[in-house]
């Protein structure tokens, strides 16, 4: 199954963001989206995610257009965005229970715990996410990968490791890199080098206008 | 609510026309979002089973009761925005009895409408927030990016809006009405009104909602969106009291009222969800 844009143009405010874009990402690759700021990465991940419709061009997601097959597109999908999706007033574990349950998946608690753990969250399962810091829900965010690693899922990451301190994001890569080793998808943005023992492909957006 | 014979209740005394295509339609729709996941589910399982890829994938069950439970604990852990409404709709009723004296056939004369206007204000002012939490801090894309039906999900925020606002508000609502005098068939009435009309209100006032998440200062768009069609429905909440106060049967409001219900439980979330996708777009 692979994700296909032809020809994406879009334009935002009377500005053109970008032009005849061409991606391709299949089973085993990472894409990595670069450009200065305001160049219109989170635009583009948003279109490939299908939560923004203000483009022209067309996506095709395993061989049919992807509105078409939109359910079962998003089934495997994760994304993560620059706003966490998490709620303050819950608990770390009770927003992965209701985040994974919106996925098809519901974890059971261990696996919550265990993916927690990952992202070095050992001990704040019952943590109000209102007493974290910034970086720690942003970490809550991040350990649906973990829920979800190995399954050949598309993976779109807007700034994965932003607010994530230098250890978090060496576990990040490790991550990204067995997952597109399990013929996971990665689509991501960063301002940082990516160092993952893996070919990534990268696309710049100000080559686009 | 008796009829006398079989043809009587077909026609539903003239109304008949209405209330059965509203029911129907309420029908059709929760019929495909029943059957249209089932399908889904077939198509998309067989296709994993093509593509021999490891079909980690489980059966969507509970989604439902997960949003609800999970709105519930956040109402709950926010106590101020959860009595909001209610000390709000006692503080106005209570208001008027003080504003106007203590003259019983005044009080009763104009409980119906003080209340369900109350109760209709109350609703208003606590929809406003039924997507915004979940639109700033991100929880909204990931609903949008759910592969469970976003009708199913509208559904059940609206279910856990009216638990925390309408069924507290119609609870109440007696121990008001006997600060009004309204005799016992009239506090009667009142509930049964309440009871059908403000999951009713909470449907209604999902779609403005929906369309206003995106702006920053929604709140006033949305009561200009939402308050004409909430008109029929305080109309008709209100004439029903009213008739029962005056010793006539109130069967044909509370009919008009279900069929508009089963019509909102049908069409509403559909609305909503649209109006969700748009705003998340722009």
């Amino acid at each position: 199954m692979e994700l296909v844009a032809e020809q994406l143009s879009c334009e935002r405010d009377q500005r053109l963001l970008f032009e005849n874009l061409d991606l391709t990402v299949r089973p085993g690759e990472i894409l990595r989206v670069e450009g200065t700021n305001g160049s219109g990465k989170t635009t583009l991940l948003r279109i490939l995610c299908g939560l923004f419709n203000h483009y022209e061009g067309s996506l095709i997601w395993n061989q049919q257009p992807m509105h078409e097959v939109f359910e079962e597109y998003v089934a495997q999908l994760v994304y993560v965005g620059h706003a966490s999706g998490v709620k303050s007033c819950l608990t770390a574990e009770e927003n992965l229970q209701w985040l994974s349950a919106l996925r098809n998946d519901p974890a059971e608690t261990e696996s919550i715990w265990a993916a927690l753990s990952q992202v070095g969250l050992r001990g704040y399962e019952d943590v109000f996410c209102s007493s974290m810091s910034a970086g720690q829900h942003k970490r809550v965010n991040l350990a649906r990968l973990y829920l979800t690693a190995g399954s050949g899922n598309l993976w779109i990451l807007d700034e994965p490791f932003s607010s994530i301190d230098r250890g978090g994001v060496a576990n990040l890569e490790r991550l990204i890199e067995s997952h597109v080793k399990a013929d996971g998808k990665v689509i991501l943005t960063s301002h940082q080098p990516l160092q993952v023992e893996y070919r990534v492909r990268s696309i710049d957006l100000d080559e686009k206008k | 609510m008796s009829f006398n014979s079989f043809s009587e209740f077909v026609q539903m005394g003239g109304h008949g026309l209405f209330v059965w295509t509203a029911y129907g339609i309420a029908i059709a729709v929760l019929g495909y979002n029943i059957i249209n996941p089932v399908v889904m589910h077939k198509r998309f399982v067989k296709m994993q089973k093509q593509s021999h890829t490891s079909a980690n994938f489980t059966t969507h069950r509970g989604v439902f009761i997960e949003t609800i439970k999970r709105d519930l604990t956040i109402a709950y852990r926010n106590a101020a925005d959860l009595l909001n409404p209610l000390v709000f709709f006692v503080i106005v009723v209570s208001l008027f009895p003080l504003g106007i004296g203590p003259s019983v056939k005044i009080l009763s004369t104009i409980a119906p409408g003080v209340l369900w206007v109350a109760a209709l204000l109350a609703t208003l002012l606590s929809i406003d927030g039924l997507f915004k939490g979940d639109y700033d801090d991100g929880s909204l894309e990931q609903i949008l990016l759910s592969p469970q039906p976003l009708f199913l999900i509208v559904v059940a925020k609206v279910v856990s809006h009216w638990l925390v606002t309408g069924f507290p508000l119609t609870l109440l609502s007696p121990v008001l009405g006997v600060m009004f005098y309204l005799p016992a068939e009239g506090i009667w009435s009142l509930v049964v009104t309440l009871l059908i009309g403000t999951p009713l209100l909470s449907l209604i006032g999902s779609i403005g909602a929906g369309l206003t998440v995106g702006l920053k200062k929604g709140g006033i768009l949305i009561s200009v969106l939402i308050l004409p069609l909430y008109i029929p429905v305080l109309i008709l909440g209100t004439s029903a009291v009213e008739t029962t106060l005056n010793g006539f049967s109130n069967a044909g409001q509370l009919l008009w009222m279900s069929a508009l219900l089963a019509l909102g439980i049908g069409l509403s979330p559909l609305a909503t969800a649209a109006s969700l996708r748009v705003s998340a777009a722009g």
